[in-house]
C-alpha cells in the first residue's frame, strides 16, 4: 500500500497521500473521518476525489493544508509528502508560508469563505501584499490583472465592489483570482461548482481547466458530481466511508469500475440520453461514522458482500494498470 | 396536442390548467423610496405562463435559480397569490375558490419540498407529522384509524413501522424525505407538487427517492408538477417537460422530443452545459454569452437578448409567443 501507488511515469509526484488517518474526539465518541487514504498526484495532473456527504473528501483536502481543528480533531497517521517533504514535520511557521503562496484552496461558498465587510479589491490586495510583499499600488494593480485573468468584466470599477455586489459564478471567480494571486503549483478545489447554476459550473470549469495549464498547476478537484470528474479530472479517487474504495484513470475509471460501490453509483444517476423506468440506487444508506461496521465499509449495503466482507477490511489492489479498488471480489485467485 | 389527449381519461380534462399566469413583485414603491427619487421597478419573477397537466401525467419544470420554479408552484397552491391569470384545477377557477373549497382543494394538491430538514416539524413525532393532515382534513377520525392508516404509509413509503413514534432528527436526509413523501401522501392527494425534491440528496439516495415517486405514480395515479434544476432527473421522472428562463417559458413538451432535439437557444446551451458522466460524451461547454437576465424590469423582448447566439432584429422588439412546432411541444422563439 506504500509505494504502490506511484505511478507508471518514473517522476516524482508532487503530493503524495501515505495511509493519512484523521480521527475527531467528541463527546460522543471517536470518528474516524479519514481512515488510511494514499494516493499521489503528479505535475500537472488533476485528480478528481469524488463522494457523498460525510465520506471524507472535504477533511482530505483541509489535512494537506493542515487546516484540521486541533482539539477536536488530529491527523492521527499517515504522511502527507508535498514536494519532498512531509507537511506534517513542518513547523507552523514554515507551514503558513506554505499555505496561499505553494498550495492554494478554493471553496465550495464564496460567500461564506469572502468577507462580506471589506471591498473585494482589499481582500485579494491583502493576500498579495502578505504573500509577496507588494506595495499598495502595487498589488492593487496587480489585484486588477488577476480579476481580469479570471474573466470578470471591467475589474477597475468591480475592484472597489463588496462580495454581494457580486453575482454566484462571479464570486467563485473572484475565490479563483484570490487562490492564484500568488502563483501556486498546487490547487485544491473543494466543490467549487456545486453551488452553481449548470450553466455557470460549464464556465468555471472551463476557467479552472484553463488556468491550471496557464500555470502548470497540479490541482485536486472534490465534488460529489460524477460528471463533473468524468470530464475535468485526470485521475478519480473515489471515497466511501472515510476509505479511499476505487482509484484509477478517468476513463478506464468509468468504462470498467470495479468497486461494488462506484459502479453503485454510476448505475444511480439518471442518463440525459434514454429513459429508463427505474434507476439501480444503492439499497441502504451510508453507515454512521461513530459506530462503523467491522470489515469493509461498505458490505452492508453491497449485494455481492461475503463472509470475509464482514470480518477483513480489503486490501487496496491493483485490478488494472493504474486501476486499483479496495474490495475482496478482487485479487483473491 | 397530440393522439396521446384523446385517450379516456383525458375525457374529462386536464387536471390542472395554467393560462397567463403572473407575479410581479414592486421594489422601491413606498413612499420612501420614492422621495429618496428612487423609481418603482417590477421584479418580474413568472411573467406569463401557460400549461396543463394531464390526469396521471409528470410535467417537469426545469430552470436556473430564480427562473421562477418555485414561484410558479406557489401560485398554483395560493401560497403567493398572483399578479394576474388563472390557475384551474379541475376546471374550477382555484382563484375564485371560497374558504371551504380551497380546504378540500388543499387535499386535492399536495407539497414536497426541497429541504427535509426543514420542512418536519423537529418537536412532532412522525404520528403527529403525517395522522395531522387526516384529522383536519377529516379522512380518519378516530386515533386508532389513524395509526392504522400511518403505519400503512410507513410501509409504503419504505421506512420500518417502529419508527413512527420517533422525531424528525433519528432519520437521514432520504428517510425524511421519505416522511415527507408520506405526509403528502395522507390525504389522498390528486396532484404532487414537488419543488425540487431529490435535490439535497446524495445520488445513491436520490435513486431510491426517484424510484418511490415513480411506483406511488403508478399505484395511486397521481399527477406530477416535478420542479428541479437537475436536467438528468427531470429526463427520467418527466413525460412532459416545461424549460424556464427568467420567468417565461421558452419551450415545452414532450421529454423525449426535447432532449433528444432541443429547439430553443436556452434548452439547446443548458443541455450542453450538463457535464454527463461519462468521459466520451463531449465536454460542458456554454454556447450562451453573459449571465443571466436579470428579472428586474427585464427587456420587452426576448428575455434572451444578448446571449443568444440566433438573435435577430425583431427579438429586442417583441416578446417571442409560445407557438407549435407540429410535433407536439411549442416553442417561444423568434428564429424558429
Amino acid at each position: 500500500m506504500k509505494t504502490e501507488l506511484k505511478r507508471g511515469t518514473m517522476t516524482e509526484p508532487v503530493l503524495a497521500l501515505d495511509d493519512l488517518s484523521v480521527r475527531f474526539k467528541l463527546k460522543r465518541g471517536e470518528l474516524n473521518a479519514v481512515d488510511g487514504v494514499s494516493f499521489a498526484v503528479h505535475r500537472r495532473e488533476t485528480f478528481g476525489l469524488v463522494g457523498e456527504s460525510g465520506s471524507g473528501k472535504s477533511v482530505t483536502a483541509r489535512a494537506i493544508m493542515r487546516l484540521i481543528p486541533t482539539p477536536p480533531g488530529e491527523i492521527s497517521r499517515g504522511q502527507i509528502r508535498f514536494e519532498g517533504r512531509n507537511l506534517l514535520d513542518l513547523p507552523d511557521e514554515e507551514m503558513r508560508s506554505l499555505r496561499g503562496k505553494r498550495i492554494a484552496m478554493v471553496f465550495q461558498e464564496p460567500m461564506s469563505a469572502l468577507n462580506p465587510v471589506y471591498k473585494v479589491g482589499t481582500q485579494i490586495g491583502d493576500a498579495v501584499r502578505t504573500n509577496l510583499g507588494l506595495g499598495k499600488a502595487e498589488a492593487r494593480e496587480r489585484t486588477i490583472e488577476l480579476l481580469s485573468l479570471v474573466g470578470i468584466p471591467a475589474p477597475r470599477d468591480r475592484i472597489d465592489n463588496y462580495v454581494h455586489e457580486f453575482s454566484g459564478g462571479m464570486r467563485q471567480r473572484v475565490m479563483l483570482a484570490m487562490a492564484l494571486s500568488c502563483n501556486p503549483s498546487f490547487l485544491i478545489a473543494d466543490e467549487p461548482t456545486t453551488a452553481l447554476d449548470v450553466t455557470i459550473q460549464a464556465t468555471i470549469l472551463e476557467l479552472i481547466t484553463r488556468m491550471i495549464e496557464k500555470f502548470d498547476m497540479s490541482l485536486i478537484f472534490i465534488t460529489h458530481n460524477l460528471g463533473v470528474v468524468a470530464h475535468a479530472c485526470d485521475t478519480i479517487g473515489v471515497m466511501y466511508a472515510s476509505h479511499l474504495v476505487e482509484l484509477g484513470p478517468r476513463k478506464e475509471l468509468f468504462r470498467n469500475p470495479q468497486h461494488p460501490y462506484t459502479i453503485g453509483l454510476l448505475n444511480s444517476i439518471p442518463r440525459l440520453d434514454t429513459r429508463s423506468k427505474h434507476l439501480t440506487p444503492i439499497q441502504g444508506s451510508v453507515c454512521s461514522m461513530m459506530s462503523p461496521p467491522a470489515g469493509c465499509k461498505f458490505h452492508p449495503r453491497c449485494a455481492q458482500a461475503m463472509e470475509i466482507c464482514r470480518r477483513e477490511m480489503p486490501e487496496f489492489r491493483e485490478v488494472a494498470p493504474g486501476h486499483y479498488a479496495a474490495c475482496h471480489l478482487h485479487g483473491r485467485n | 396536442m397530440d393522439a396521446a389527449v384523446d385517450t379516456a381519461k383525458d375525457a374529462t380534462g386536464p387536471l390542472l390548467e395554467v393560462s397567463g399566469l403572473a407575479k410581479h413583485y414592486r421594489l422601491h414603491g413606498d413612499i420612501y423610496s420614492k422621495l429618496a427619487g428612487q423609481k418603482t421597478q417590477y421584479l418580474k419573477a413568472v411573467d406569463g405562463i401557460d400549461f396543463a397537466i394531464r390526469r396521471g401525467e409528470t410535467l417537469g419544470l426545469v430552470g436556473e435559480s430564480g427562473c421562477g420554479k418555485s414561484t410558479t408552484a406557489r401560485l398554483i397552491t395560493r401560497l403567493v397569490e398572483p399578479t394576474a391569470g388563472e390557475v384551474r384545477l379541475k376546471g374550477e377557477k382555484v382563484l375564485g375558490f371560497s374558504e371551504a373549497r380551497m380546504k378540500r382543494m388543499r387535499s386535492e394538491v399536495q407539497l414536497v419540498f426541497q429541504d427535509p430538514y426543514s420542512s418536519l416539524n423537529p418537536r412532532k413525532t412522525i404520528m403527529h407529522i403525517l395522522g395531522r393532515p387526516m384529522q383536519l382534513h377529516g379522512i380518519a377520525s378516530s386515533y386508532a384509524e389513524r395509526r392504522e392508516r400511518v403505519l400503512e404509509l410507513l410501509a409504503r413509503v419504505g421506512l420500518g413501522l417502529e419508527h413512527i413514534d420517533r422525531y424528525p432528527h433519528e432519520f437521514s436526509g432520504g428517510q425524511r424525505q421519505r416522511i415527507a413523501i408520506a405526509r403528502a401522501l395522507a390525504v389522498n392527494p390528486e396532484l404532487v407538487i414537488g419543488d425540487e425534491p431529490v435535490s439535497a440528496l446524495d445520488v445513491s439516495i436520490q435513486a431510491q427517492i426517484l424510484n418511490l415517486f415513480r411506483d406511488l405514480q403508478e399505484e395511486f395515479g397521481l399527477t406530477y408538477l416535478f420542479i428541479a434544476h437537475d436536467l438528468s432527473v427531470i429526463r427520467h421522472i418527466s413525460d412532459r417537460v416545461a424549460v424556464m428562463y427568467v420567468g417565461k417559458i421558452v419551450e415545452i413538451g414532450p421529454a423525449d422530443t426535447v432532449f433528444a432535439n432541443p429547439l430553443h437557444p436556452y434548452t439547446q446551451a443548458l443541455l450542453k452545459a450538463v457535464p454527463e458522466a461519462d468521459p466520451d460524451k463531449p465536454p460542458p461547454e456554454l454556447t450562451l454569452k453573459g449571465e443571466v437576465t436579470s428579472p428586474v424590469d427585464p427587456p420587452p423582448g426576448c428575455r434572451l437578448c444578448g446571449r443568444c447566439p440566433l438573435e435577430s432584429k425583431v427579438c429586442s422588439e417583441s416578446a417571442p409567443p409560445l407557438r407549435d412546432t407540429g410535433d407536439g411541444r411549442q416553442v417561444a422563439c423568434h428564429n424558429i
